[in-house]
């Protein structure tokens, strides 16, 4: 339970860690545009190589960042499993016949599995970069910041953001008391980790009881804390760490911009000027037919 | 069979940037009957050491040996759990945070239903434990934990372990977030439950005037080492260095102390208020040829007030202690019963 370090703060110093919160959420949010637009497995390539570059400036190991794929692995595999066997465009590779039903596995379903499957990828390791840079705190200073122009329309920024931030602040405490009422339980002989998944969720009873009872005390105590320190969320305050945009964010920021108009270029541009081959309906795009027709010529 | 702790190592989330020593190469051998106290710093790892003994954390290096049962960092063979859980009975902080069933009775049931008793058995011991905590069992059963007091609160979830009847019970700040009436009451309960239920006691506590009142020995912890291990009376000779570690010594050994640097040697084994008086008395009476008697003194540590009764007085308040066993309605009584125990075992000496 304590080894809880999907997406947590990883506390290092580095250039990464010491960039804005808010243009490490704004570039972020540009990179998950940006996935949708490669097309080319030349622009993966380069877009891996990229990242495996900010990580390692990030002081990140890459086995913490590369653990984040795990959870959503199953999700990975399951759209990849779909995307090969009901996409019915391009070359037959393998047909598959059951009876009435016919599923063939083509290349361009393939070609769509691997894609969907590097974006998926990509996506997950950008936000975990973000996450594991930046403390909550900043992550919700920075948000707030940036959700600023919603209040026009009357929405309440602020008590948002400080909802988020008591919400995160109250997980490594429930996480440990979790922890402390299983081994309170465990101790009488409780035996959590056995059986069929109803005696699970029967045995679990123990410990969930005493952990909604006490996080509802922890939210009563700490409401009673704010109301003493007459908190009032409508007032506008001041921040003790005031955000100041540095050099170094905006040559980030800068840098970022190049690589997404290379991504639109490559997607838009590239293959006006140069020919793509015919395949029979397989589409080869950008770069990719550079490198295609070079390995041609040669070949 | 004696509990035995060789060369236990223990770290915490190992090779991130969180990772943190709570144990470093702990040696340890707790007797039957020991009465062990553990006092040392938040994170000097107390806590860690007894959640080893209950089989909660597995060991990482080294190994130990309880009733029998020999935990390894190996995987095999297989350690039965649940039977070293029925032995070893352990309390942890704020122990009322676990209760969780709709009545005392169906809560204090859980831990034996889990052994595998039969119906019949699972009552009877559920009966004697709750009056074992100085409950009245036809009042608290069927009434829903949650409505109870703090200090019977704690008192319901003890009866929940001891109901397994186990030979060892370790207590984690048995008094933490107590008044001093209730805290009164749980050290009594400990010391009842020392000659009534199991043998063997460890108890880990941050407050020394606390531990010196039963404990017959004290391991201490700093910076998740054992650094001293030692009979109650001979561990304040360190008392400097207990203070550098930043642990409190008694009251009485502070005063003992300052009135040595004040020319006034009273002695080395004094710990408890009751010594210190005892002490003051007879070098009165070395002083001034008089004969007062030492024992005398009644010093009440969470009256703060001192009475002096005559030897009348006293055996009526002793037999009156006889005659009462949990003390619940009487709260001026239990710190004369305290006192009355420390001061036999000394006459006795």
């Amino acid at each position: 339970m304590r080894d809880i370090s999907f997406g947590q703060y990883y506390p290092v110093s580095s250039f990464i860690h010491n960039i804005d919160a808010r243009i490490k959420i704004l570039v972020t949010l540009l990179f998950m545009i940006t996935v949708f637009f490669i097309v080319s497995y030349t622009a993966f390539v380069f877009m891996f190589f990229l990242l495996a570059l900010v990580i390692a400036i990030s002081h990140v190991p890459y086995k913490i960042v590369l653990k984040t794929i795990k959870g959503i692995l199953f999700l990975l595999i399951f759209t990849a499993l779909i995307n090969i066997f009901f996409t019915s465009s391009g070359n037959v590779l393998i047909p598959i016949r059951m009876g009435q039903l016919v599923i063939n596995i083509t290349d361009q379903g393939i070609n769509f599995a691997v894609k969907m499957a590097l974006r998926f990828t990509l996506l997950v390791l950008g936000s975990s970069i973000l996450t594991l840079t930046t403390t909550p705190t900043e992550l919700t200073d920075a948000l707030e910041y940036l959700l600023k122009p919603l209040k026009l329309i009357k929405i309440p920024v602020h008590d948002l953001a400080i909802i988020m931030s008591i919400a995160l602040r109250f997980i490594p405490g429930l996480v440990e008391e979790t922890d402390k009422i299983m081994m309170a339980q465990k101790a009488r002989g409780a035996n959590l980790d056995s059986g069929n998944l109803f005696k699970k969720i029967k045995a679990m009873l123990p410990v969930l009881i005493p952990l909604f009872v006490s996080a509802f005390r922890r939210a009563d105590e700490l409401a009673d804390a704010l109301d003493a320190r007459c908190y009032n969320a409508s007032t506008t305050r001041t921040k003790m760490k005031v955000f100041k945009i540095k050099a170094s964010d905006i040559i980030m920021f800068i840098c970022f911009a190049a690589v997404m108009t290379a991504i639109l270029l490559d997607k838009y541009y590239v293959g006006v000027f140069v020919t793509a081959p015919d395949l029979n309906g397989f589409e080869v795009q950008g770069l990719d037919i550079f490198i295609y027709n070079i390995f041609n010529r040669i070949g | 069979m004696p509990i035995v702790v060789k060369k236990l190592s223990f770290t915490y989330s190992a090779k991130t940037p969180y990772e943190r020593k709570a144990l470093n190469n702990i040696n340890l051998q707790i007797n039957e009957g020991d009465f062990l106290g553990i006092i040392g710093h938040t994170g000097s790892g107390k806590s860690t050491f007894i959640q080893h003994i209950n089989g909660l954390i597995k060991p990482q290096e080294g190994e130990i040996e309880i009733f029998d049962i020999k935990l390894t960092p190996q995987k095999r063979p297989k350690v039965n759990l649940r039977a070293l859980r029925s032995q070893v009975g352990m309390v942890f902080q704020y122990p009322e945070y676990q209760l969780f069933a709709d009545t005392v009775e169906k809560d204090v049931a859980f831990g034996p239903k889990n052994l595998g008793l039969s119906a019949e058995e699972v009552s009877s011991r559920v009966k004697e434990a709750i009056e074992m905590v100085g409950l009245d069992y036809e009042a608290v059963k069927d009434r829903a934990p949650f409505e109870l007091s703090g200090g019977q609160k704690r008192r319901v979830a003890i009866a929940g372990i001891i109901a397994m009847r186990p030979k060892m019970l370790i207590l984690d700040e048995p008094t933490a977030g107590l008044d001093p009436f209730g805290k009164e009451q749980i050290l009594n309960l400990i010391k009842y439950l020392k000659t009534h239920c199991s043998p063997t006691i460890v108890v880990i506590s941050h407050d020394i005037d606390e531990i010196t009142r039963f404990a017959n020995r004290i391991v201490v912890f700093n910076d998740s080492r054992i650094v001293y291990d030692e009979p109650m009376q001979q561990l304040f000779k360190h008392s400097i260095q207990l203070q550098n570690m930043g642990l409190d010594i008694p009251r009485a050994v502070k005063i003992a102390n300052a009135m040595r640097d004040r020319g006034v040697d009273l002695g080395d084994d004094i710990v408890t208020a009751e010594d210190l008086m005892a002490a003051i008395v007879e070098k009165y009476n070395e002083k001034h040829g008089t004969q007062i008697d030492k024992n005398a003194c009644v010093f009440d540590m969470y009256d703060f007030s001192q009475k002096w009764l005559t030897s009348e007085e006293r055996a009526a308040l002793e037999g009156e202690n006889n005659l009462q066993k949990t003390e619940e309605e009487k709260p001026e009584k239990s710190g004369k019963n305290k006192s009355k125990t420390k001061r036999s075992k000394k006459s006795k000496e």
